[in-house]
């Protein structure tokens, strides 16, 4: 097996062996992104010549015998969400076009010092607001199974990384799904921690209560090496949790006894791909054949999950994205211009003596705010930034905000009840397969639809995982969920790892990694 | 007297004195080079979050608690929306309808009112100001006085903004932003409407500076901006249609005590023309904001734009509430001390000092207080150490700008003169010649005595001299025989002349005495 195609923890057990260099690992994937990224669109930059050089350094460390970091030499691909010191970090918006944040996120600086080999930043919907990478404002990401189709998104480009075999391991985010949607379209496996389980300072901020940081890699078990090095309090996010991290990857070999998995009816309802449904249904099988014993379970606020996101996520995103208005953040409108327009139209609205007009008539900031705002964002960021405005707007706060914070307590409340019954909840993590490019871009509804089954647990905070359970006759990669309990990522991981081991579906790579362009 | 009442409450934002700001470690340094005080965190910068200061918290508690405040187990941040280039995020974070504290006040002594009929229990246009009940102090001596408890709606917590400058020089429209301050903890202080005039108002800021000083939360400098004052500001006219109140105005940028109390004074005339002229009552018009124009002595109106200002505040999810246990609270009404109303109480019963004296004292600080009842508790007399204080230790101070702490003499060393005064060892006049002397030399008081050749002339001696120059100067006599009491003084300086440690007074004494005897010429 070429060496791409090797799991995370393979890589890292021939690195700590010396059997492998990370910088003969790190050339491999960057020729492996040459080969195959011109096609899948996963990154938005790769850093070659920092890659190699942060790789010949953690080498050379290992062959002085010195202390080598966790990751021990992996490459790792970064939704470029994250900021990374004196770099681009633009949140795939033409707004962040030239942002050069001059420090690094948390989750960056524990890459580092655990020695990752940062290969580059991964294409996503701008400000990581979609379900299918379409909405980054530079272009879209394919799926590797199919590159007429998206890889899902947000976290389009960290998922299609991994499954083109182009990095071992990425870093998404999930806010509604971005984490585990596209890593159930790509055939990975991706994990949307516990709400404060990994620190979120550096990351830019979309929903601030929903965002959160995450592994995607081949398997369960990688997954857990990546999460293992990235989670854990942060004095610098207040909302990070003081507890302690445990050894994932120790844990992970030992099967669960007298698994309770909960199973939602209403998951296998209109709108559910029958290919989906009956693969879903052989996973849970799976767990069966393994001695797991099914639980019927409710969620009955689960179907408002949808309309709660779209309040809550929304309110947040418009008090979030302010900042970029040109002044001191993101892209700036022609001044020049700007002015000398402005001061036409004084002219002529003073000529025809139209006060009302003038009246209206923007003072020179205003505009700029207006113009650098109109210019930088895409449409479905304004959609989203009109959509909060107006719920957190005097009089409709009560009505939407407020509201929408009830039904998020009830949605949590279900969560509540139904793990008194059983330890996890298995379902479908998409509706369907990955969908065409352009197919949903007209009908954003549709668009929200594909977060269905995901958006629930970051409204309530907890960790899922996404993972492979199969293929459609179209040949594409077919994922299922498992949710848990606040911090239970440790069992999330080990139920993972049985169906892994029982199965197979998830070491077939996509063609693309098999066949020369 | 004009036939209205001033109704007057006060918005103060204070900068707390931590070294760091509120959500961030950036220093709060006054006066550093434009934006070298900033970090991601406090420009706003994408992907950063607020950590909490837990100082700038603590230092706000207290400050409620001095206030006699309510606090809140259970409070959170909120973000403030607005677009302006001094605010980096977009949002301030402020505290909105979960403030930590709520309804408390703050005991003023507020300046009796000629006329208008104000002072303490007149009525306010949201409530009435509470009278001093029964276990306040009593109504103080100096009969300009009165003790008033202006109420307190809430205090909250926020984060101040960058500052703006422009450049308005025509042609050159520049704005230039400095965010050192962005970021600084800010305790907004919201008073009921309970000020009846600008005196009132200036009353109650001092007050507040004081009780901020003593608590040390805040340098309060007005000019550095650590202490902002916004007022609302309406009349209560009195009509034979009864009481009509005319609209609220906002009076914000007053940079000085004086400037708000100049202010106060300039709005009342002016919105009773206003209503003279329109008629218009509380609730016609919108709230007008109007600026101080400090070197015209004059408020105008400020611009405002049409659409009304919504804040569309939002709970800030990147901050977790903050619980307040009632056993914190305890610990810190623990470390409040003794704060202005009960230090000036404690003067006045253990020292028999004035109301005038105690207020002026405890107005210089716990310091200057402190030392102040050293030297009382060593000399033995409140009231002659409070004299020397003000006349003489004061003066000094404030001539050389000195902080009691480095003025050179300590409350031991200066009970050692003021009990030799007190003895009569010598006279005041001398006192302060020896004071004067232990300043420059900082000599003991009874070494310096001693180099000054100071000692108590035996009583013998001082008849003697007495008689000797009564005998020289029979015109003198005379003159006192007919009641020209100022004659003594000519025959007192000729005495002290020929010795310079004589008691003056004593001397006075000895010389009535004499006079008396000596047979009519």
């Amino acid at each position: 097996m070429r060496l791409v195609e090797q799991t995370a923890t393979q890589l890292l057990a021939q690195l700590n062996a010396g059997e492998v260099t990370s910088l003969e690992l790190t050339r491999a994937c960057l020729d492996q992104i040459h080969r195959v990224d011109s096609r899948v669109k996963a990154f938005l930059r790769v850093r070659s010549d920092a890659a190699i050089a942060t790789a010949e350094e953690i080498d050379q460390r290992r062959k002085n015998g010195q202390p080598v970091g966790r990751l021990g030499g992996l490459p790792v691909a970064v939704k470029d969400l994250l900021c990374t010191a004196g770099e681009p970090t633009t949140a795939a918006s033409r707004m962040l076009e030239h942002f050069h944040p001059p420090y690094d996120a948390t989750v960056i600086a524990r890459l580092r010092s655990a020695d990752a080999v940062i290969v580059g930043k991964t294409n996503m919907d701008e400000f990581a607001m979609g379900g299918s990478t379409e909405n980054s404002g530079f272009f879209p990401t394919r799926n590797p199974w199919d590159l007429q189709r998206t890889p899902g998104g947000s976290s389009g480009g960290a998922a299609a990384s991994v499954a083109a075999r182009m990095t071992p391991l990425s870093v998404g985010s999930d806010t509604g799904g971005s984490i585990r949607q596209p890593a159930g379209l790509c055939g990975i496996t991706g994990l949307k921690p516990t709400y404060g389980r990994v620190s979120r300072y550096g990351v830019i901020a979309f929903a601030s209560s929903l965002d959160q940081i995450g592994p995607l890699g081949q398997t369960a078990e990688d997954v857990a090496l990546l999460l293992e090095v990235i989670a854990g309090h942060d004095p610098l996010d207040s909302t990070s949790v003081a507890r302690p991290v445990p050894r994932y990857t120790q844990s992970l070999r030992e099967p669960l006894k007298n698994l309770r998995l909960g199973v939602v009816q209403e998951h296998y309802g209109e709108g559910l791909n029958h290919e989906v449904a009956a693969a879903v249904r052989e996973a849970i099988n799976v767990y069966k054949s393994l001695g797991a014993r099914i639980v019927e379970i409710e969620l009955p606020h689960a179907r408002y999950g949808i309309a709660t996101y779209y309040v809550i996520a929304p309110c947040e995103a418009s008090s979030n994205l302010a900042r970029y208005d040109g002044v001191h953040y993101g892209h700036r409108a022609d001044e020049k211009r700007l002015i000398t327009e402005l001061a036409v139209e004084r002219a002529r609205l003073e000529q025809a003596s139209d006060q009302a007009g003038l009246d209206r008539l923007d003072n020179a900031l205003v505009k700029l705010y207006r113009r650098s705002r109109a210019e930088g964002f895409g449409a479905e960021v304004k959609r989203r930034i009109m959509l909060g405005t107006y719920a957190l707007s005097a009089g409709y706060y009560d009505a939407y905000y407020v509201r929408a914070l009830k039904v998020r307590r009830l949605i949590r409340n279900d969560y509540d009840a139904a793990f008194k019954s059983c330890d996890l909840i298995v379902g479908p993590v998409t509706p369907d397969t990955a969908f065409n490019l352009g197919e949903k871009s007209a009908d954003p509804l549709s668009l929200y639809l594909v977060d269905l089954y995901t958006v629930t647990a970051n409204l309530a905070g907890i960790g899922g995982i996404a993972l492979p359970c199969g293929m459609s006759k179209a040949g594409l990669p077919i994922g299922f969920q498992l949710q848990g309990p606040a911090f239970t990522e440790e069992t999330l991981l080990r139920a993972a790892y049985m169906f892994q081991q029982a199965t197979n579906g998830h070491q077939h790579p996509p063609a693309i990694v098999t066949t020369n362009a | 007297m004009p036939p209205y009442t001033l109704i007057i409450g006060l918005e103060t934002h204070v900068q707390l004195s931590t070294a760091t700001k509120l959500f961030c470690r950036c220093s709060t340094k006054f006066g550093a080079l434009p934006n070298t005080q900033t970090c991601p965190v406090c420009i706003g910068m994408p992907g950063t979050l607020p950590v909490m200061n837990r100082e700038a918290f603590e230092l706000s508690l207290r400050t409620a608690l001095a206030l006699n405040c309510s606090i809140h187990q259970f409070t959170k941040w909120d973000r403030k929306q607005y677009y302006y280039p001094d605010l980096p995020k977009g949002y301030q974070i402020s505290q909105y309808d979960l403030p930590f504290s709520y309804e408390g006040w703050l005991e003023i002594q507020a300046p009796l009112s000629l006329g208008q009929g104000n002072g303490a229990g007149a009525e306010g246009s949201a409530g009435t100001a509470t009278p001093s009940p029964q276990h306040a102090p009593p109504q103080r001596g100096r009969g300009s006085l009165v003790s008033k408890r202006i109420r307190i709606i809430r205090a909250h917590l926020e984060e101040d903004a960058g500052k703006s400058t422009h450049d308005e020089t025509a042609g050159v429209a520049d704005s230039r932003i400095d965010l050192n301050r962005a970021g600084t903890p800010l305790l907004e202080i919201v008073s009921h409407p309970d000020l009846r005039s600008a005196a009132e108002t200036r009353a109650y800021l001092a007050e507040l500076k004081l009780l901020l000083t003593y608590l040390g939360v805040s340098d309060c400098n007005m000019q550095e901006g650590s202490l902002r004052v916004d007022a609302n500001i309406n009349l209560h006219i009195d009509t034979p249609q009864g009481k009509i109140a005319t609209p609220i105005v906002e009076v914000k940028n007053m940079n000085s005590f004086r400037a708000v109390e100049r202010a106060m004074e300039y709005e009342a005339p002016r919105q009773y023309e206003v209503w003279q002229e329109t008629g218009q009552k509380l609730g016609d018009v919108p709230k007008q904001t109007r600026g101080w124009d400090d070197v015209h002595e004059r408020t105008y109106g400020q611009r405002r734009k049409e659409e009304s200002s919504d804040y569309r505040y939002l709970p800030d999810p990147d901050l977790v509430p903050v619980t307040i246990s009632a056993e914190k609270l305890e610990q810190l009404r623990a470390t409040l001390g003794e704060l202005p109303a009960q230090l000036r109480t404690r003067l006045e019963s253990t020292y028999g000092l004035t109301a005038y004296d105690s207020e002026v004292l405890v107005n210089q600080g716990r310091e200057l207080v402190d030392y102040f009842v050293q030297l009382a508790e060593l000399c033995g007399n409140g009231k002659q150490a409070s004299n020397w204080m003000q006349q003489d230790v004061m003066r000094v101070m404030g001539e050389q700008h000195l902080s009691i702490a480095e003025y050179p003499i300590g409350p031991a060393a200066l009970a050692e003169l003021l009990k030799a005064v007190k003895a009569g060892e010598l006279d005041t006049t001398r006192g302060r010649e020896v004071l004067a002397r232990m300043l420059v030399t900082r000599n003991s008081a009874a070494v310096v005595i001693q180099d000054l050749g100071i000692e108590k002339v035996d009583e013998s001696d001082m008849y003697a001299l007495c008689q000797e120059l009564l005998n020289a100067n029979p015109k003198i006599v005379d003159d006192l025989k007919s009641g020209k009491q100022q004659a003594a003084g000519s025959l007192i300086g000729q005495a002290k002349k020929r010795n310079p440690n004589i008691n003056p007074a004593r001397f006075r004494e000895i010389l009535a005495e004499l006079v008396a005897r000596e047979p009519t010429s």
